[in-house]
């Protein structure tokens, strides 16, 4: 109803109504496909959670996840992520306002706090490995290692794009494009966010409570 | 042309494309968030780890910590809202949850159902699902 009241509205002022106005501009167009994207890629880690959640019991009596993993490490992994989630979005006004060393900052910070992210996750998968918890364990650990892991890709694909965006801001300055596409890594970055704060969820927090 | 006609992109802010004078500035706005996210994050480790709660309600009570957390993401750091220049974006939102909802609650239910109508007598429940 508000809308029908805004379409009058705006009719009666003379904007032409959407079907006569043209298409969205650009920036609107590629971030909504990217959004389609994203929501699809959580499409795909809800059948990773899913199938987490159905074997999280078939240890074939090898190590279960309370025995695994280390609080503390998640702990400061969530932060992190959270704080690199933060920084991230200072780095968008920045790109917003146009100030090239405060995005070259935040992107520095969040950068570093991506990698300190993986390199927890790399040591706590390594120490799994070295007692004898690998993915061919028991099904608990393959799905265990394939829905981390998978996060673990994606937070590594992030800092690659993050890296070149870098390069291409320092190249090419802030054309809409590179803009279009500095917003895309903005919602992928936060997307890759959300997804973490269902993992230390079921995985961890869960995990050590059952 | 003015261009409110169209939808906004998912993840601008509606600040910076509308009114200059905002209540809130764009950083406080993701200020707010992070310090709610960090409050429900401590909140979710608190709850796994304290016995003080009745023990049944702590899976549950986590679900709900998470999505609560998941809406502040949602609302401050991809400022998905619900004003008329963000319905694509919160249409296209809500199929996903759908889907999400039925692959994951879907499958947990199914299996569940599965291995108790399957489960088996009394002399091989000491080896339950080895491979």
């Amino acid at each position: 109803m508000d809308t029908a009241v805004m379409v009058d509205e705006a009719n009666i002022k003379g904007t032409p109504d959407a079907s006569a106005a043209g298409p969205a501009s650009k920036r609107i167009v590629v971030a909504y496909g990217f959004w389609i994207f994203l929501l699809s890629d959580v499409v795909m880690f809800s059948a990773l959670f899913a199938s987490y959640a159905v074997l999280v019991r078939a240890t074939a009596d090898g190590p279960a996840g309370d025995e695994l993993f280390n609080q503390m490490s998640v702990a400061i992994e969530t932060a992190c992520l959270l704080a690199s989630s933060y920084t991230c979005g200072l780095m968008s006004l920045a790109v917003n306002a146009r100030r090239s060393a405060v995005v070259y900052l935040f992107a520095v910070v969040t950068f570093v706090l991506g990698a300190a992210f993986l390199n927890l996750e790399i040591h706590e998968f390594a120490a799994m490995i070295a007692r004898g918890a690998t993915p061919q364990r028991s099904a608990f650990l393959s799905a265990f290692f394939t829905l981390v892991g998978c996060h673990g890709l994606h937070v590594t694909a992030g800092l690659v794009w993050l890296a070149v965006m870098m390069a291409q801001v320092a190249i090419k300055g802030f054309r809409p494009n590179i803009e279009r596409r500095l917003l895309c890594f903005a919602l992928f970055w936060h997307t890759l966010d959300i997804v973490w704060v269902w993992l230390f969820t079921v995985v961890y927090l869960m995990g050590v409570r059952s | 042309m003015s261009d409110t006609r169209f939808d906004r992109a998912p993840g601008d802010s509606p600040a910076s494309s509308r009114t200059e004078s905002k209540a809130l500035s764009d950083v406080g706005i993701y200020t707010i968030g992070l310090a709610l996210a960090v409050a429900l994050t401590a909140i979710s480790f608190w709850v796994a780890n304290t016995s003080l709660l009745w023990a049944p309600g702590v899976l549950l009570g986590l679900a709900v910590l998470a999505i609560a957390q998941m809406g502040v993401h949602l609302v401050f750091f991809l400022h998905i809202t619900t004003g008329p220049d963000s319905t694509n974006n919160v249409l296209a939102l809500a199929l996903g949850v759908l889907i999400v909802v039925l692959v994951a609650a879907g499958s947990i239910f199914i299996m569940a159902n599965l291995s108790e109508t399957m489960m088996p007598p009394p002399d091989l429940m000491t080896m339950p699902m080895r491979h």
